[in-house]
């Protein structure tokens, strides 16, 4: 399985951004393998307004089939909910222990945005 | 001419200097309340029947049977309002557009469609049969100031008056610029504090990225030597006039008064100063 982390690294010794819209980067971790793909989010994490969106769509276009992340606001929220992607909540650690995590389902998924919105 | 009275500090006092310059020339002047998202020019200027338009603006509304999620949408908008879902298709976030209907134009397959929104209204009242008050409201919610300001600005006169002034918002955003951009003269109002002068400074940038000419009204001030008048002085910014600070001036507006009434004699000077600025506009007498 695909999972999308906000990443404030490279690799699974970077640990996961606090943010979401405007994380800098993404890996798309294939859950079984441990091998993951960069996904840059600079264009994005500096947009004026409607990041958490762009940054939704990017990861689902990524091929991510699962979110994890500390927050999440309520826009990216609608757009991972249209496009059927759960996200599953952690606190900003290491990648390497919170892919152990998820694999030993470890990570509760959120039922609603986080975040207030941020438009305007 | 069309004079717009900002600040890059809120209150200053535009309101306090564009009320009092619009009663001191209600037989050629206008007043154009373009703080829509928090007009008050009305609470000064009260009386006449009031005549209301609304403010509509185009959002897209997708039709999924035409979309095929191809994105050129998304990567045009540069307000991010439109996002595609993966196999979900396309979804519209209409509190995040600005109208602009490029996603409309860009779309090959014709799936977008204009939507009316309400954005604001624009109230135009007539206040003792000689001075015209337009107010541009924006709709909580709505992010879309600069569409209410330029509906207000262009609203059609009810009498016939040679100025219009603008009363702009605060700041130096999109709605400041959107209303100094129509002006033929920017008068900034700022008070002789180091945050009056960091933000009047801030807003004299702006208004040189632009090129528009202005000048500098000093509200609340202590007289040649407070601090706003040695800042003009060294930067060589042309002062227009000094209001200065008076308690029976603070007492007058707390009571919703003018700024001629706290001080009748203000009334022959806000004339001098119009045709001054007239003047250096257009080079002539306001006729």
């Amino acid at each position: 399985m695909k999972i999308a982390f906000p990443a404030t690294g490279s690799d699974l010794s970077s640990f996961l951004d606090g943010r979401f819209g405007r994380a800098t980067r993404f890996l798309i971790v294939d859950s079984d393998t441990g091998s993951f793909d960069i996904l840059e989010n600079n264009g994005n994490a500096e947009a004026s307004q409607g990041a958490g969106i762009q940054s939704a769509q990017a990861v689902i276009a990524a091929g991510a089939q699962v979110l994890v992340s500390s927050h999440c606001g309520p826009k990216a929220f609608k757009v991972f909910q249209a496009a059927g992607i759960p996200i599953l909540q952690a606190q900003p650690e290491l990648l390497s222990d919170l892919l152990d995590k998820f694999r030993n389902g470890g990570l509760a998924e959120m039922n609603g945005p986080d975040k207030a919105g941020h438009a305007g | 001419m069309k004079i717009a009275v900002a600040s890059g500090k809120g209150g200053t006092g535009k309101t306090t200097f564009s009320v009092a310059l619009a009663l001191a020339n209600r037989d050629r002047a206008r007043l154009v309340d373009c703080d829509v998202e928090e007009p008050n020019a009305h609470l000064f200027l009260r009386g006449g029947e009031s005549t209301t338009t609304q403010v509509w603006a185009s959002v897209p509304e997708v039709d999924a049977s035409l979309c095929d999620s191809c994105g050129k949408c998304t990567s045009f908008c540069r307000y991010n309002a439109l996002a595609v879902a993966g196999t979900a298709g396309l979804l519209v976030f209409p509190e995040l557009c600005h109208d602009c209907g490029g996603c409309i134009l860009v779309c090959p397959n014709k799936a977008l469609s204009e939507r009316k929104v309400l954005r604001g209204t624009i109230e135009s009242r007539v206040i003792d049969g000689t001075l015209e008050l337009v107010t541009g409201r924006l709709e909580v919610g709505s992010p879309s100031a600069p569409t209410v300001i330029r509906a207000a600005i262009e609203n059609p006169s009810a009498l016939q008056r040679r100025v219009t002034i603008f009363d702009a918002p605060p700041g130096t955003a999109c709605s400041f610029a959107s209303c100094v951009h129509q002006a033929d003269h920017c008068v900034l109002v700022t008070d002789p504090t180091p945050f009056g002068l960091h933000d009047l400074d801030l807003a004299i940038e702006a208004i040189q990225g632009m090129a528009k000419p202005f000048s500098v009204v000093i509200n609340r001030s202590n007289g040649d030597d407070d601090l706003a008048s040695r800042h003009c002085r060294r930067r060589g910014i042309p002062v227009l006039m000094r209001i200065p600070e008076r308690r029976e001036i603070a007492e007058c507006y707390s009571k919703g008064g003018s700024l001629l009434d706290a001080d009748p004699s203000m009334g022959e000077r806000l004339r001098a100063l119009l045709d001054d600025l007239h003047f250096h506009v257009s080079g002539g007498p306001i006729l």
